[in-house]
């Protein structure tokens, strides 16, 4: 029997990569998506199921389709997304409600893959210019993203100490860039101006957003539990980020920086969270050796990353949104899948 | 997080290799060849994922991963090779002590307002011995605007048990420390040439964990080359800075006494190479050997002090 797996977001632009990667897969013979919305990406065999966004149904499914694996997609790591209210309830509740499904008794689950962020270390000016998984971080968190994160760690940390016989991997992913994903910081660098603060000149580290996805399939696939930080090598200063997508710098005043940042939020600019004012000030690296060991390859560096992101930018800015929108219709999607109609191969 | 148990082996493992990695890869599993598909005698070509091309990392300048530019460490050093020679006129005693390569922590005595021993360690070494110094600081600098990317371009490094561990025992460089930190600097020029304390020993305990020996360097000029008449204290609270110095240069030229040192003789000692008989990568050391050999250290770098001020005719001309 193959594996059978459950994604957690399959309507993020995470959650809908992993399971088009995962239907590639012919060991694994089940995967089924949640989220509240329907998925973005066209699927041939993950099967969709709603949720609310604390997962209250979670135990039932996870019952249900005894599924052996699960790939948690869905935290929210980009606080410009939604109030702090809505992410507390995607991330903390949502979390506590996964890990009380898998934990259950007579639970099937033997694997749990977490997605969170290196912005658990924080980005304070004593920072060590690596950070490998046990350090411990030089400030306290100040922004409700980075608490959320934190408690989400501290279940997942006591989850796989209850839980000895469930192999669980928390990877914690560096600055995403990439052809598609839009973050902070890719808007940022999309601006005619890309903003920094004056004086400063972080270094700071990128993961491509195929390797955040080859990474969790590596994980999914060799099954090594533990910490793993996911980012590309080297750190480059942020003016040279800025050079390589060809853009000026537009320096933010270094003595109230925040103010300044809400203003321009306000007039509609962009929005620069405080974690990314943290980071554009003081940089942050961490140590990828970890999962390197283990024996994952990255095909991207930092630079490489960069490099991904500008040539998309460059392509976006041609012919506009290259990729056709895809509309989950369920009638249509229930049709192909289940239709007694539809001649199947298998 | 303690690593949480791996699951029984063969369990929910796939039985053929996983398809996305590549064949070349060191791995801690072990390869499985496919049970199905016997080499070259499958009828369909087998999919398989190409081996990911070799990274390459389309960079634009040459600032490293400590943020030092070798481009502006080449300038820095060509403006401050005149003053290092003609000002200072700097003189070393015992530089093959210091090794030609590996590893080593250098510590040293730190004086003057604005430290004037730091440029003058890391450029005398760098220059005479050909191989870079990296120079551990607080976070004072970095937090200025400007000059703290300029502090990090030229060698600066966050003072951080980490960046410590890695330059010393990864990289086997040469490592400057201060273990008076900003206590050295502060004190007035009453005090010249009286060591502060040497921190909580820090020094010692990452020299142990990173296998390396201290090299104690003694100063003698900086003092002289920027006295501290008084620490106006309420200033430096204001403005949430350790020291707010008021110096004999800025008596004399005004605010450009900032800028200005005073033409003290530079005379640098190195003293013989510590070295610690324990194993190196421990998560802890003995808290009163760290101590112990923390204030032999500090007691040789005074004695030394003495010593070579006992022989010092002149301050400006040695």
């Amino acid at each position: 029997m193959g594996r059978r797996v459950l994604v957690t977001g399959l309507g993020t632009f995470w959650g809908g990569r992993v399971a088009q990667a995962l239907e590639q897969n012919p060991e694994i013979d089940v995967i089924v998506g949640l989220d509240r919305e329907p998925p973005q990406v066209e699927l041939e065999r993950t099967e969709y199921v709603r949720a609310d966004e604390n997962y209250s149904i979670l135990s039932r499914i996870v019952k249900a389709t005894k599924v052996d694996t699960i790939i948690h997609t869905f935290l929210v790591v980009d606080s410009t997304m939604m109030r702090s209210r809505t992410m507390h309830e995607i991330n903390v509740i949502g979390t506590m409600n996964l890990f009380a499904a898998a934990g259950a008794a007579g639970s099937t689950v033997r694997n749990v893959i977490v997605k969170s962020s290196t912005l658990v270390y924080g980005a304070g000016i004593k920072d060590p210019v690596w950070f490998s998984e046990e350090t411990a971080r030089t400030v306290p968190p100040k922004t409700a993203i980075e608490r959320s994160l934190l408690e989400v760690e501290g279940y997942v940390h006591d989850f796989a100490e209850d839980n000895p016989h469930v192999c669980v991997s928390l990877l914690r992913f560096s600055n995403v860039l990439g052809t598609d994903i839009v973050t902070p910081m890719s808007r940022a660098l999309e601006l005619p101006m890309v903003p920094s603060i004056f004086g400063f000149d972080p270094r700071l580290q990128f993961v491509e957003e195929d390797d955040v996805v080859r990474s969790m399939l590596f994980v999914l696939e060799n099954q090594i539990p533990g910490i793993y930080n996911v980012a590309g090598d080297g750190l480059i200063p942020w003016s040279e980020v800025a050079s390589m997508a060809g853009k000026r710098l537009f320096p933010l005043p270094p003595y109230g920086t925040g103010l300044f940042a809400g203003a321009l939020d306000a007039l509609g600019v962009t929005e620069l969270p405080l974690e990314m004012l943290d980071l554009l000030r003081n940089g942050r690296g961490v140590d990828n050796r970890r999962l390197k060991h283990a024996g994952f390859n990255y095909q991207f560096t930092s630079a490489g990353a960069v490099q991904s992101f500008v040539e998309g930018m460059r392509l976006r800015s041609t012919v506009g949104q290259s990729r056709p929108e895809f509309v989950y219709e369920r009638d249509v999607e229930a049709f192909f899948r289940h239709s007694p109609a539809v001649v199947r191969d298998d | 997080m303690p690593a949480p148990r791996r699951t029984p082996a063969g369990q929910n493992r796939p039985s053929r290799p996983p398809a996305s990695r590549p064949a070349s890869v060191e791995t801690t599993v072990p390869e499985e060849r496919p049970e199905k598909e016997p080499l070259g005698r499958s009828l369909v070509p087998v999919r398989r994922e190409e081996p990911p091309e070799p990274t390459h990392d389309p960079r634009l300048t040459d600032v490293d991963e400590w943020g030092r530019s070798e481009k502006m460490r080449a300038l820095a050093r060509r403006l401050y090779d005149p003053m290092y020679r003609n000002w200072f006129r700097a003189e070393w005693e015992g530089l093959d002590k210091i090794p030609v390569n590996g590893g080593a922590l250098l510590v040293s005595n730190h004086a003057a307002a604005i430290p004037s021993d730091a440029p003058a360690i890391m450029h005398g070494i760098e220059t005479e011995l050909e191989r870079p110094v990296y120079g551990l600081a607080d976070h004072l600098f970095k937090t200025m605007p400007v000059i703290g990317t300029m502090w990090a371009r030229v060698g600066g490094v966050i003072a951080h048990p980490e960046n410590a561990y890695r330059l010393l025992r990864e990289q086997r460089q040469l490592v400057l420390v201060f273990p008076e930190g900003n206590k050295g600097p502060a004190k007035s020029f009453a005090e010249r040439y009286q060591l502060r304390r040497f921190g909580r020993g820090g020094f010692v305990e990452i020299a142990m964990r990173a296998g390396v020996p201290v090299i104690p360097i003694a100063v003698v000029g900086a003092e002289e080359s920027m006295p501290m008449i008084y620490n106006f204290a309420a200033g430096a609270k204001v403005m949430g800075i350790p020291y707010f110095p008021i110096t004999a240069n800025m008596l004399m030229f005004g605010p450009l006494g900032l800028a200005a040192y005073l033409p003290a003789k530079f005379k640098l000692r190195v003293l013989d190479p510590v070295e610690f008989d324990v194993p190196p990568d421990q998560p802890r050391y003995s808290k009163s050997r760290v101590m112990d050999q923390a204030e032999e250290i500090r007691q040789q770098i005074q004695n030394a002090l003495y010593d070579m001020l006992k022989q010092r005719k002149s301050v400006w001309f040695g």
